[in-house]
């Protein structure tokens, strides 16, 4: 049990404790503000809207809460001391050989996909998907309050993203991870010398279907079998466009818009949908090609 | 000591100094924004829920204190520490131990620099949840998106400087996914065919060497203390612009229409 109080209380994993507290009771907080807000029938900011001087009312608030940050900052710094470990040594890797603890979840998305996906396509996608947030959604309700009834699918999308892709992956990868990037729940000591037997399959496989032949090349079979799936798993874009083409909110989106979004959208799920094939089936891959795996 | 005063607040250099006294009348608070180089990043007037927390959080402005922090802890830091391989770690070490206030400094910027990464994240989170990203303020979000990158760079670029076990692996766990990258890593797709070596690749480049070395300790090191924060700064300074310009905080009834 005492691993539990060994991870919790290590100085880097303090953070992240913090990180947990606060988006939880911030995801709480304003979820409560959104659902007040759509049931009563006005908005809360809109009481707060007469115009007040900046002078004194915002520089207070501003001041108190720089004092209060400060404050904790200093006790924090005070009280408990940066990591500093053995002068580094190329020549001895540590394991669990872990990133800093904000790209845990990159981290751990490798077990689900290569590295040219996990480390440099999805996290492109975030940024590019980040940013264009404001462009795709071009819902004009919720614009400067809290609500969750006038935005649904943007907000519920959001908070599956940060809350459960981004957020939780980082305390998976902080507390749920040794040695060997195995599982270990957080109250179980880190066993090293763990072995656990790869028996991982790829999709194909499961059906049947061997990736490679006796001579190790590439069974073309599995090869059409992969592009089949990714290539139909894509395709669910161009078919709920037929399928809903005529709806108002299509045509207010527009082709191009809706493709964007559709396409983010898929590939924000196809991790979870990978790592549900992964943990459930032993599956590794989906797409097994010379160039590059999926 | 009242005459004094009134002396004083007579003389030329007190009047090239304060531009207006302190009586507590509307003209002067509104003076006191506008007449403060600091302050007059804010409009005289807002909204009342703008000072509200609740709706808030102050994790936008917490985040530029958290910087300001860094920048000044980080300075501090920068007269004990010499970014080579062989001095690197020793200089930490002294900082740890024999300089006075040493580890509450640099305490300071380990945990200030934590910190803002979660407050930036917190900040994004509310900014989207009362879609303060819409109409006018598109723009502005795909800005703080930049700052975000930023942000996670400039923390990990710092998490090398140490030069301690902790550092070097933790970098090169991050950085071996540059090998990966599509075209331009030794081990991403198609990066072989066309001519991607470990000693050419992107990662190469990052790192100054195939593997995590002393030229990734310099490169890392100007990085974090120059390079990283001067675009950040430049950044920030649009953030914080385009805030007013769209017609300061989101809200129900200020959406840049007025």
């Amino acid at each position: 049990m005492h691993n539990v109080w060994e991870l919790i209380h290590k100085p880097d994993n303090i953070p992240i404790v913090g990180l947990l507290v606060l988006v939880i009771v911030y995801t709480w907080w304003s979820f409560y503000k959104a659902l007040k807000n759509d049931r009563q029938g006005y908005l809360d900011e809109a009481k707060l809207s007469e115009k007040i001087q900046v002078w004194p009312n915002l520089v207070r608030v501003e001041f108190l809460g720089a004092l209060f940050v400060m404050v904790i900052l200093v006790f924090w710094s005070f009280l408990i001391d940066a990591p500093l470990e053995e002068a580094a040594n190329p020549t001895l890797t540590p394991n669990p050989s872990k990133a800093p603890w904000y790209f845990l979840g990159l981290q751990e998305m490798l077990v689900y996909f290569d590295p040219w996906i996990a480390g440099v396509v999805m996290p492109s996608l975030i940024i590019v998907g980040l940013m264009a947030i404001p462009y795709i959604d071009i819902n004009e309700k919720g614009n400067g309050y809290y609500t969750f009834k006038e935005r649904k699918f943007s907000v519920l999308t959001f908070c599956f993203g940060f809350l459960i892709l981004w957020v939780s992956l980082i305390v998976l990868g902080t507390f749920w991870r040794g040695p060997g990037w195995y599982f270990f729940f957080p109250w179980q000591e880190w066993d090293t010398h763990r072995v656990v037997a790869l028996t991982n399959v790829d999709l194909s496989e499961f059906f049947g279907i061997h990736t490679r032949k006796a001579d190790n090349s590439l069974n073309p079979a599995a090869l059409i079998f992969g592009v089949v799936i990714v290539v139909g798993y894509y395709s669910l874009i161009g078919l709920y466009w037929f399928q809903k083409k005529n709806s108002e909110i299509m045509k207010k989106l527009g082709f191009f818009r809706y493709n964007i979004i559709a396409f983010l959208f898929l590939t924000m799920t196809a991790l979870p949908i990978k790592m549900i094939l992964r943990i459930a089936f032993n599956i590794k891959y989906i797409l097994v090609t010379p160039w590059f795996n999926i | 000591m009242l005459k004094i005063r009134e002396k004083l607040q007579q003389t030329e250099v007190w009047k090239s100094i304060f531009r207006h006294n302190y009586q507590d009348t509307n003209r002067n608070r509104a003076l006191q924004i506008v007449d403060n180089v600091f302050l007059h990043l804010h409009p005289v007037r807002i909204p009342r829920h703008a000072t509200n927390i609740g709706f808030t959080w102050g994790m936008g402005g917490i985040t530029f204190l958290l910087f300001l922090v860094l920048t000044i802890t980080g300075v501090i830091l920068m007269f004990y520490y010499r970014p080579a391989a062989e001095y690197a770690y020793e200089d930490m070490k002294y900082l740890m131990n024999d300089v006075a206030f040493g580890p509450l400094i640099r305490n300071m910027h380990r945990w200030a620099a934590h910190a803002m990464v979660i407050t930036v994240m917190l900040h994004m989170f509310r900014v989207f949840l009362t879609g303060s990203y819409k109409p006018p303020r598109q723009f502005n979000w795909v800005v703080g998106v930049v700052l975000l990158v930023l942000t996670l760079l400039l923390s990990f670029t710092g998490y090398l400087l140490p030069w301690d076990q902790l550092a070097i692996w933790a970098v090169t766990v991050g950085t071996n996914m540059a090998r990966a990258t599509p075209l331009l890593g030794h081990q991403g797709p198609f990066g072989p065919e066309l001519g991607m070596r470990i000693d050419n690749d992107v990662r190469f480049v990052l790192l100054g060497g195939t593997q995590v070395g002393p030229p990734t300790l310099l490169r890392f090191y100007v990085g974090h203390c120059i390079f990283l924060p001067l675009i950040a700064t430049v950044f920030m300074a649009v953030h914080f612009w385009r805030i007013r310009k769209d017609g300061g905080i989101s809200g129900p009834t200020s959406n840049g229409k007025e």
